[in-house]
Order: C-alpha cells, then sequence, then structure tokens
C-alpha cells in the first residue's frame, strides 16, 4: 500500500520522463522541424481565410 | 492570491506574444523560438506569438503524417501536464485570461456552468476526438491535410491571430470571406457567453484542457486538501468557479488551480502542493 502511494506521489516524474523522451523521439524523426515550419508560416485557416 | 495569479496570466501573455513588431508590420515571427510550444492555446499566426501553439503543433504533425505518431506534440503534452495539469488554464493561457477579464465586466447574473453541464462538459473530448485529431487526419476530403479545429471552431485563432494580422496587413484584408465571418461569430457568441458563465470555452470546448485534465490526478502543481483540518463550511465549495465538490477539487479533470478555494478557505486547510510531513506536524 505504502509503495503504490509512493508511486503515486512521483507519478508525475515518470510523465515528465516520459515527456521528454517522446520530445526526444519526435526530434529525432524531424517532428519540431515541422511544427517550425507550420509555426512560422501565417496560418491561413487559423485566420479563416484558407 | 487572486492578484498574482492575474500578475501572472498578464506577464506570461505579455512575454509570450512579445514580439511587438509583428503587431505594427502585419508579420509573424519567424525565429528559432517556434520549435517549441507554449503550454496554452496561443495561435502561432499571432503576430506577437514567440512559440508555437500546442494544439496547432499536434495537428500540423498529423496533417503532415497521416496516422504516425506525433512523439514531439505529445511529447509537450506530457511535460507540460505531469508538472503543471490544468493549472496551465489557470494560470498560464492567454484566452483564458480574456474569459477571465470578460466575466469580470458587471452586467447578466453570473453562472458558474451552462445548463445541461453534465452532458455538455464531454464536449471537449468531442472535439478533440473528431476535429483535432480525426478532423485533422481524414475526416473531410479523405486524408485532407487541413487544421480542422484552427480552421472551424479555435476562437483564439480568431482574437489573437485573425484581428490583430488583418488589421495590419491590408493584403490579408482583402481575402477574409465567410469562413472567417464563421469564426468571427465563434467568438463573439464566446465572448458574450463568457460574460455571463464562467469560462465556456475551457469547460466546453477546449480539447488542451482536455488533454491536461487527465493529468490533474497525479501533475506535480496539486491543491492539497487536509480532510483532517476541515469543518466543512463549504467556503471552498461556494468560491470554486468549475463548481466543484470538496473532494473533487484538484483531482477533477475540470479544476483548473485558480486557487480560490484556497483563499475562501477558513482554517487554510486547502494549499497548493503538498507540504512535507515534517512541516505537517508542527502545524
Amino acid at each position: 500500500m505504502r509503495f503504490w502511494r509512493g508511486c503515486k506521489r512521483y507519478a508525475w516524474t515518470l510523465g515528465a520522463l516520459i515527456g521528454v523522451l517522446l520530445l526526444g523521439l519526435g526530434a529525432s524523426q524531424g517532428q519540431l522541424d515541422v511544427i517550425w515550419k507550420k509555426a512560422v508560416m501565417i496560418c491561413l485557416e487559423c485566420i479563416g481565410i484558407g | 492570491m487572486k492578484r498574482l495569479r492575474l500578475t501572472v496570466q498578464l506577464l506570461f501573455t505579455i512575454v509570450t506574444n512579445g514580439y511587438l513588431y509583428g503587431f505594427l508590420s502585419g508579420k509573424i515571427y519567424r525565429g528559432s523560438l517556434k520549435y517549441v510550444c507554449v503550454p496554452g492555446l496561443n495561435c502561432y499566426s499571432c503576430p506577437g506569438a514567440v512559440a508555437a501553439c500546442p494544439i496547432g503543433a499536434l495537428q500540423a504533425l498529423l496533417n503532415q503524417q497521416g496516422l504516425q505518431v506525433p512523439f514531439a506534440a505529445l511529447g509537450f503534452f506530457f511535460l507540460f501536464g505531469s508538472l503543471l495539469g490544468r493549472f496551465v488554464c489557470g494560470w498560464l493561457c492567454p484566452f483564458g485570461l480574456v474569459q477571465d477579464l470578460l466575466h469580470k465586466i458587471p452586467v447578466f447574473k453570473k453562472r458558474k456552468r451552462l445548463p445541461l453541464h453534465r452532458v455538455l462538459k464531454y464536449g471537449k473530448y468531442a472535439v478533440l476526438i473528431l476535429l483535432v485529431c480525426a478532423g485533422s487526419m481524414f475526416l473531410w476530403g479523405g486524408f485532407a491535410k487541413l487544421p480542422a479545429f484552427c480552421k472551424y471552431l479555435c476562437p483564439s485563432g480568431t482574437l489573437l491571430g485573425a484581428l490583430p494580422l488583418l488589421s495590419a496587413n491590408e493584403a490579408l484584408r482583402g481575402q477574409a470571406g465567410g469562413l472567417f465571418f464563421w469564426k468571427l461569430g465563434i467568438l463573439l457568441a464566446i465572448v458574450l457567453l463568457s460574460i455571463k458563465v464562467h469560462r465556456p470555452f475551457c469547460q466546453y470546448l477546449c480539447p488542451l484542457g482536455a488533454i491536461y485534465g487527465w493529468f490533474n490526478r497525479f501533475s506535480l502543481v496539486q491543491i492539497h486538501w487536509e480532510q483532517e483540518r476541515c469543518v466543512s463550511c463549504m467556503a471552498c465549495e461556494r468560491a470554486c468557479p468549475v463548481a466543484l465538490s470538496r473532494q473533487e477539487i484538484s483531482r477533477s479533470p475540470e479544476c483548473i488551480r485558480c486557487g480560490k478555494c484556497a483563499d475562501a478557505c477558513p482554517e487554510r486547510c486547502l494549499h497548493f502542493l503538498p507540504k512535507p510531513p515534517a512541516a505537517r506536524k508542527d502545524a
């Protein structure tokens, strides 16, 4: 019981680590470039023109 | 805490939309900060935006890669969600700030929720699944490459992106048509509703709130309730802008960590982050 309570208390650490791992995986596949390319062009759909 | 939250909201909005030249020239920031996402719903086509929108990023990856896993966007969600949960909504989201300010306008009798709240609160999950995910991948025109949420619904894009860009950029203004007026209508509806109801977009439509809500149970930033000290005066429940019970506060996916419950508690048994055990014994 105490073990599970401890796990729950630090679940955020595991979540944050998974986040960093996923970010690394995404970066290695060039996904950050995809995000950047989209973010530096005026998104016509976002502003209701496209 | 009320003033602290407003200050943080204002500062974060100003810092993450601090590219002033964009507002004057009608152009957007094109630097390397846009490789990363801000935690809140902040349109990357806002002339001042210095980073990317996480929902826009998710849609861009789904548009580009179809059924491949959008690892980078999921990484941002896990990182921000695990650390902050819906604290992002309450403290760091520019569109949340706009709704908070509108709700302060002293007209109409204020409501915490819409009628049919129990059903309508699932709207944000429907938006996430149907518009953000399925819509971006295949709902419109067979694997069409369009960000369906941004295109048909997002009021943050209209407010932070479209209005400043169109007012400063004449070429874009000439192209505004039916779709722009559709989105303007949605924005106006949400603006009017926000004056009466507390954060209607966050409660019923925001896909980012749906994602961060999932992390609320275990995120680092929590509102801790010391049950043994509680005198059941219900001040926290009356103060909660989304009408949560004491048991639901903090753990519920609807809690935006605004801290109004902690402010209202006369016994100070609600507070941000659990105190270390030694400090609790001393108290």
